[in-house]
């Protein structure tokens, strides 16, 4: 093979720790490897670099520090938020709750399981962009409605969904409102102060922080019953000895999507952009998923006609890039996307749907090699196909 | 990619006989673009001897369908029909030194179009195959079409 260039470019399915994150993290897990619910001198060390995450983490969101509670990722976020206000409000309120079709399957499979428990749910729909209709949410309340939780952005096709509309209608009729905005954190402006949201689950090694760590923030008022159970652990809400050091990588990924935001989503998009137009000005038959418009800035979700998406990450894998078909997750099975089945797309299309997402190591000269690749890969490929333009389906 | 050998990523990478024989003696397709692979095989038979003397092969399809559709059309080249009749899947996945168990019914797809073509070259010519016996190529479509259904559930 000799020497390939490598591309990674599936930022959304995790991001690498920056270097200064890394720094901050080290002492922890040897000096100062204290337990932070310790009395002595050690403990403290660790308790003041959780408390200084913690503010970090707030801050990204505008949130008070005493509403951020540290888990160990998005996933246990989503699951703690939809299944424990559940469990809490079914004799209180009622057992239905509403999400949309293309949520994470942190979300979707936490509803499928409260489903098996006797839970009713219903799944709204979204347009040909990928964005949920806010009518649709509020048409869907009912007197028994527990919780609505729509996500902050899509992983997949980078949908940014209205959720200061939500928000609004959620308060206006009483129903707590809960976001998976793990894909959105530091990469759209979020702040809590200024929108109706209750709860809200936050991943670190999506913005350049270690993986295993993640954060549910709770609004000061709303009451959400413990998950875990055991120790006094961030204010009895969740048992665990804290994990220092990923707790002090997260906060300092915090810290640095909030100073670089602007920055951030500059490079991103710009690269995005441009990838996207040389793609659908050098490629034929093409299409570009989502919106233009209210999108994730480093995301590009793009269907190419008559190949069949794995065939195209095996070759671009060859030749050294790194790109998933519909979410990373998915990526081994043979479902089509949920995400543009729900958008609507032809299962035909689907198949030959490909996501790349940018992120700050990212590069002009990748992106130009990658379209390059892409053109010698896609022509190949439409060569060996059974299926093509003058065919037709 | 990991999951799969060096053989199969040699076949995806570099596939023999690609294409369309002009004047085939026979074609068939198998699989539906729904499904996401779908195979269509032409052969070339000598009407004398019986024997397929060229194949080619165009697959809309994953990695491990282009791949066991490259093999299958070295494997029938230079067979007889009833010979290439008794080509199995299991035979496609030894010849590749195997495949992902999520992507064993991409052998299928090239067991099924190899059938597919000789039934239209049988078809064409008015001969029998030992190897046709039970074939019903409307049959095989449906049961494609319901296991990608399940797949997709």
């Amino acid at each position: 093979m000799g020497e390939t260039r490598q591309v990674y470019l599936d930022y959304s399915a995790t991001t690498p720790a920056k270097p200064e994150v890394v720094n901050e993290m080290l002492p922890y897990f040897t000096e100062k490897f204290g337990n932070a619910s310790s009395l002595y001198e050690t403990g403290a060390t660790a308790k003041d670099a959780v408390e200084n995450a913690r503010i970090q983490v707030a801050s990204l969101i505008n949130a008070e520090p005493n509403e951020i509670i540290f888990t160990s990722g998005g996933t246990e976020s989503d699951n703690w938020a939809l299944i424990s206000t559940a469990r809490r409000l079914e004799n209180k309120k009622g057992r239905h709750i509403i999400t949309s079709a293309i949520e994470h399957h942190a979300v979707l499979h936490s509803c499928q399981y409260l489903e098996k428990e006797g839970f009713e749910v219903t799944y709204v729909g979204v347009d040909r962009e990928g964005i949920v209709d806010p009518k649709e949410v509020e048409a869907a309340i009912r007197p028994d409605t527990v919780l609505i939780s729509i996500m902050y952005v899509n992983n997949e096709v980078g949908s940014v969904q209205p959720i200061q509309e939500i928000g609004k209608i959620a308060k206006k009729h009483g129903v707590l409102f809960h976001t998976d905005a793990v894909q959105a954190a530091g990469n759209i402006h979020i702040d809590v102060k200024n929108s109706d949201i209750d709860m809200m689950s936050l991943s670190s090694h999506k913005i350049y922080g270690p993986k295993g760590i993640g954060a549910l923030y709770v609004r000061k008022g709303v009451n959400l019953p413990a998950y875990m159970h055991g120790g006094a652990q961030e204010r009895k809400k969740r048992a665990g000895t804290e994990n220092v050091p990923a707790i002090v990588g997260f906060g300092k990924a915090a810290e640095i999507a909030k100073e670089n935001m602007e920055a951030h989503v500059e490079h991103i998009s710009s690269l995005r952009d441009h990838f996207v137009k040389r793609v659908l000005a050098e490629i034929p038959h093409t299409y570009y998923n989502g919106s233009r418009e209210l999108r994730h800035p480093g995301n590009a979700n793009i269907t190419f006609e008559y190949v069949e998406g794995e065939s195209i990450l095996l070759y671009l894998d060859f030749v050294g890039i790194s790109s998933s078909s519909g979410s990373a997750c998915s990526s081994r099975s043979l479902q089509p996307s949920h995400v543009l089945t729900a958008m609507g797309v032809p299962v035909e299309l689907i198949h030959g749907s490909i996501r790349f997402t940018f992120g700050d190591p990212t590069t002009m000269e990748d992106i130009n090699y990658t379209v390059d690749q892409l053109k010698i890969v896609i022509e190949k490929l439409r060569n060996i196909s059974s299926i093509s333009s003058e065919k037709g389906w | 990619m990991a999951m799969y050998n060096d053989k199969v990523i040699d076949h995806f990478m570099n596939p023999h006989n690609v294409g369309e024989i002009e004047d085939a003696s026979g074609v068939g397709t198998f699989g539906s673009p729904v499904c996401g692979d779908m195979m269509q095989m032409s052969i070339k038979v000598d009407e004398n001897s019986g024997i397929i003397t060229d194949a080619k092969f165009k697959t809309y399809g994953c990695g491990s369908a282009i791949a066991s559709s490259s093999i299958a059309t070295d494997m029938i080249i230079g067979k007889t029909c009833e010979e290439a009749l008794m080509v199995t899947n299991q035979d496609v996945l030894d010849e590749l030194g195997g495949l992902p168990s999520v992507k064993i019914h991409c052998s299928i797809l090239s067991e099924q179009s190899i059938k597919a073509a000789i039934y239209d070259y049988a078809q064409k010519n008015g001969l029998e195959f030992e190897g046709l016996k039970d074939y019903d190529p409307d049959a095989v479509e449906e049961d494609h079409h319901d296991s990608c259904e399940m797949e997709e559930e």
